[in-house]
């Protein structure tokens, strides 16, 4: 009995602060843990479109405070806040083109607004006679992609729907005569849209003809392409100046380019190992 | 009738001001009265004053950005005033979610609850833990990492802008008030409030409590969601100087005797202060 009651331990006040610690701080890491599991899952929504002038989604997200001044900015009532079961990230403005599309106001409302900078008025702007004035061709919100099997002008009907909804028309989709080999004696008036000067504004997409819309407005960096730096226009000369004081030597260093190419070639035993 | 009113003039008082507070932003988005625009996250009054909410502000700096000077001028206006009204004056008379816990509250008195129920421990520190952890899992994720599972956010921005399955999370916090922790949301985990007490510690407008007068009968710890701050009832005369007091007034109004009133911090004396 004795023997127990010495082996009694003590819990001084040290003791007990340390392991109050230790439980809080393991706890705050479990937590930690399971909610940034759930962030990282929330705060990444592909296909989702943002208000003119937003920043590149990561960054938008990281400073966009949810406060909804675009969406009341908006006089078109396009834009909304994402609201928990729209499965987009909590809170930030988005807009649905076949719902509601973009008017591109040339004032840009929503853009001035935005008290963070997440929607970056600069983006929104050119510099006219010295003056940074706001110009709504400038907003690069998706890029318009055209589904030719859903879309009828490639049936041969004559639909310009897109075409002339488009407010950068003749320039942002242009259309394609094509010869109709099916009739002989028509044209296909194809849809062709510029990545350059799209601005994804949605216009198309709402008032394309079809029951689900053969074009529609798709995030820019899902609907781009890039071509990378090692392709160059050879017939043009200001693309062809990137030559200009890049090393000729780009010879690739392996353990079989140590001699000539002729030599490795001519050397027939060695070749065949 | 007239008695009642006075027994319960901060709690209509404050009624009325979380209520107006959303009808001006349902106005000011949906109406074009522009008085208040945007929401309690960040809006414009009178069309040139901004605000900005101080902790939201803090996450987005802690996820790694500066941001625009319209939002750090409106976080310094939103603090400074805090800083005059009390800190958690922000819970009790403004944040939304202070009448989804209140009705749980007043749920949990009319099926007397506390009397059965189930004794589930949560600290009043968690809310400081959860505040650091806000801030470091926005460090973290690069996002604002309180904002984006904030339940006071989708009630006040689902009121404003739309609801969605908001209301689940509204939802939740009601019943878990209602059947898991008596003030469990205000009055333990939410880092919001916890960023108010901290603003609290030293803000100029609290209760006073006059120990001459005071009868004993703790009818003020006995309303008070936060009763730790309540120590020195009966005790001493002072300022209720802990931050986690939110300024609800509701002490002052059941007091019978005279015992509590609203009044200013003394800052120099505040020791001394008998």
């Amino acid at each position: 009995m004795s023997n127990l009651e010495s082996k009694k331990i003590v819990i001084s006040e040290r003791r007990k602060f340390l392991s109050l610690m230790a439980q809080s701080v393991g706890l705050s890491a479990l937590g930690g843990m399971v909610w940034t599991g759930y962030l990282q899952e929330a705060k990444s929504a592909p296909l989702i479109l943002r208000p003119p002038g937003a920043r590149a989604e990561s960054e938008f997200i990281r400073m966009c405070i949810k406060c909804g001044q675009c969406v009341s900015a908006c006089p078109y009532n396009t834009l909304s806040l994402a609201k928990p079961g729209d499965h987009k990230p909590m809170g930030t403005p988005f807009y649905i083109p076949r719902q509601m599309p973009c008017y591109m106001c040339t004032d840009i409302p929503c853009v001035p607004v935005c008290p963070t900078g997440a929607l970056d008025k600069k983006s929104v702007s050119s510099q006219i006679e010295g003056v940074e004035t706001l110009d709504i061709t400038k907003a690069k919100m998706g890029l318009a992609v055209v589904d030719t099997e859903s879309c009828i002008a490639f049936w041969g009907i004559q639909c310009d729907a897109c075409y002339r909804a488009c407010p950068v028309m003749d320039s942002a989709i242009k259309l394609e005569y094509r010869r109709n080999p099916r009739t002989g004696k028509h044209a296909f008036l194809i849809p062709i849209v510029n990545s350059e000067t799209c601005t994804g504004c949605g216009l198309c997409e709402r008032a394309c003809v079809t029951e689900k819309a053969a074009i529609h407005v798709l995030p820019l960096e899902l609907a781009k392409g890039s071509i990378g730096g090692h392709y160059i226009r050879g017939w043009d000369k200001a693309d062809e100046k990137r030559l200009e004081g890049i090393s000729t030597d780009v010879t690739t260093h392996t353990k079989r380019s140590e001699k000539s190419a002729t030599d490795y070639l001519n050397s027939g035993e060695e070749m065949f190992k | 009738m007239k008695y009642w009113i006075l027994k319960h003039r901060f709690l209509l008082m404050r009624r009325m001001t979380q209520l107006g507070i959303l009808a001006l932003y349902i106005a000011g988005n949906s109406y074009g009265f522009h008085l208040l625009m945007g929401n309690l996250s960040s809006s414009l009054v009178m069309k040139h004053i901004p605000l900005a909410d101080p902790f939201a502000v803090l996450q987005i700096f802690a996820a790694g950005t500066i941001l625009g000077l319209d939002v750090l001028i409106g976080a310094i206006i939103v603090v400074i005033f805090y800083l005059i009204v009390g800190g958690r004056a922000f819970c009790s008379w403004v944040c939304p979610m202070n009448m989804v816990t209140d009705m749980a509250n007043w749920t949990r008195k009319v099926l007397y609850l506390e009397k059965i129920e189930r004794k589930v421990w949560l600290g009043r520190n968690v809310r400081y833990w959860v505040l650091g952890l806000s801030l470091i899992l926005s460090a973290l994720s690069g996002v604002a990492a309180f904002e984006m599972v904030s339940p006071i956010s989708m009630l006040h921005r689902g009121i404003i802008f739309g609801m969605g399955m908001g209301f689940a999370a509204v939802l939740c916090i009601f019943l878990f008030d209602l059947f898991a922790v008596k003030n469990g949301w205000c009055g333990h985990i939410c880092p919001l409030g916890g960023f108010y007490a901290l603003l609290g510690r030293m803000s100029m407008i609290r209760v006073k409590h006059n120990q001459a007068s005071c009868t004993l009968c703790m009818k003020c710890k006995d309303i008070c969601p936060e009763k730790q701050v309540l120590s020195i009832i009966g005790k001493e005369s002072g300022a209720i100087v802990s931050g986690e007091c939110t300024n609800c007034g509701r002490c002052i109004e059941v007091c019978e005797d005279d015992a509590l009133a609203f009044g200013v911090r003394n800052y120099i004396s505040s020791a001394s202060e008998k």
